[in-house]
């Protein structure tokens, strides 16, 4: 079946950010390392980098209006920072490579969708 | 006729069912298909007697309706990509082919992914037999809540992927965690009042210690929930909550404590030192008469050390009271972070009565009332109040 892994950051910080400074040079290599491998397990297909949450805008409509505001549709926190496709035999499969998603362990979370099949 | 059906039932409805969504890999499927092989006993049974081996022959009838079902809806069939059973032949299941997979069950209903209600409300249904309206009534909610909580919990296993099976090795430590707390959280519920729950895990927890009898905390668990309800009997008298030390011993069951006892054996045989293994090592001291409590004490120091959980050591604050004497049991309370917890203040209540402080008592037991929620525990606690009197 496939999944779709949503990235949420939370308060890891990301390369874009200044806290990425406070990063140690050991932790960021490891970061890099990580996303190359969990994107070469089989199964996936890699998400485009998405621009960080502050760029994001929301619309809504409203009685036929419009209605554009600045920021993501969830809190700044909670929105959303990446994605990947999984193709895989169950939901522990998926886990465990959700677990191996840096922002899991740095302050965000992975959120696990099944993709419907029809 | 209808006796003997219902023990079938109660002894080998998860059993069956667990085959069945192995085989069909649908627990709803397999559940109606469950439903309606005992269905069918109901009438051929009475009939035809009882057939040789009650469980193959509910399972053959189980697989061969849904299969029957099947093949008469192809579109089902395609939904529930059972394409592949649905060309299986009609068999006769018997013993040899059709492995107990009531484990595979287990670990899927308290898989993770699923919320600890849904876990515990799923095992009871899927693997215990028991019915929407018994499971509602159990956790006080309404039937059509719990109704809806196994829809969901099953609809999720099917649609998120959990797999129907016992995990791997790097898996199982926390996979086998949950499951056992499932069963000790069912105990709980039971122990708390309602004894069918209490039966209901003792049965979840000896399948549990028959099918990993290499598990030591599988036996500790069994071990610690059959010497705790050995004393259910004792435990009431006339509605009432009745402590330890003023229990009627006669009326403890003896046969379940040797049962308890020589579960904890095993448990320890495969070197069990687990939480579980360790609180039935502590409830089988509690049952020595007089119980070694600097014994007890220790334990639940090791325990307090290996869980961090400040209501063992509440327990350890008891067993020092014990051993040392009140001062001690209440030094300990004093560090103990559970402001909210009617039992701390119960405790301290008991502890400074009996070293004649009784005004301070008092206000204790004052408090322990303020954030008692159970009718008997409150009930406990006024005749605790009322003997000690006004200062």
């Amino acid at each position: 079946m496939k999944f779709m892994l949503l990235i949420h950051q939370g308060t890891t910080p990301t390369p874009d950010q200044e806290a990425w400074n406070t990063v140690s040079e050991g932790e960021q290599k490891a970061v890099y390392a990580d996303y190359q491998a969990v994107n070469k397990t089989p199964g996936v297909t890699p998400g485009m980098w998405l621009q960080p949450p502050e760029m994001a805008t929301t619309v809504r409509v409203q009685d036929g209006q419009t209605l554009v505001t600045d920021g993501p549709f969830v809190a700044m926190k909670e929105a959303l920072g990446g994605y990947l496709f999984f193709e895989a035999d169950d939901l522990d499969a998926a886990i465990e490579l959700a677990a191996k998603i840096p922002p899991a362990r740095l302050g965000g979370g992975i959120e696990v969708r099944p993709i419907k099949e029809w | 006729m209808v006796d003997a059906l219902d023990a079938v039932f109660r002894e080998e409805w998860g059993r069956i069912l667990a085959a069945l969504i192995g085989f069909l890999g649908d627990f709803d499927l397999a559940e109606e298909a469950a439903q309606e092989a005992f269905a069918i006993a109901a009438e051929r049974w009475g009939r035809d007697g009882i057939p040789a081996n009650p469980r193959a022959w509910l399972v053959t009838t189980g697989r061969n309706r849904a299969l029957n079902r099947l093949r008469r809806d192809r579109t089902l069939a395609e939904k529930t990509r059972l394409l592949q059973a649905a060309h299986a032949s009609e068999v006769t299941v018997d013993e040899t082919i059709f492995r107990d997979e009531r484990l595979e069950l287990l670990f899927t209903c308290c898989h993770p992914a699923l919320a600890v209600e849904s876990q515990v409300a799923l095992t009871l249904r899927t693997l215990g037999g028991l019915s929407t309206t018994e499971i509602a009534r159990a956790f006080l909610v309404t039937e059509s809540t719990m109704a809806q909580r196994l829809v969901r919990a099953k609809r999720k296993i099917k649609a998120a992927g959990i797999p129907f099976r016992v995990p791997p090795a790097h898996l199982l430590p926390d996979r086998l965690a949950a499951v056992l707390a499932v069963v000790y959280l069912i105990f709980n519920e039971g122990y708390a009042g309602r004894g069918d729950l209490a039966s209901e895990a003792l049965r979840l927890g000896s399948a549990l210690a028959e099918l990993i009898p290499d598990e030591p905390e599988a036996h500790g668990l069994l071990a610690m929930m059959l010497l705790h309800d050995s004393r259910r009997q004792a435990r009431f008298r006339d509605g009432e909550l009745v402590l330890l030390a003023d229990q009627d011993r006669s009326l403890w069951d003896a046969e379940e404590i040797a049962e308890g006892r020589a579960e904890l054996d095993r448990a320890l045989a495969v070197r069990g030192r687990g939480p579980y293994a360790l609180q039935a090592v502590i409830a089988a001291l509690h049952i020595d008469d007089p119980p070694d409590w600097a014994r007890i004490a220790a334990l639940y120091g090791e325990l307090a050390r290996r869980t961090g959980s400040p209501v063992v050591e509440l327990n350890r604050a008891i067993a020092v009271a014990e051993a040392e004497g009140p001062e001690a049991g209440l030094a300990i309370l004093g560090a103990v972070p559970l402001d909210d917890f009617h039992y701390l203040h119960a405790t301290r209540g008991e502890l400074l009565c009996r070293l004649g402080r009784t005004s301070e008592a008092h206000d204790a037991y004052e408090q322990a009332l303020a954030l008692v929620h159970d009718d008997t525990e409150r009930r406990l606690l006024e005749r605790r109040l009322a003997s000690i009197g006004h200062s």
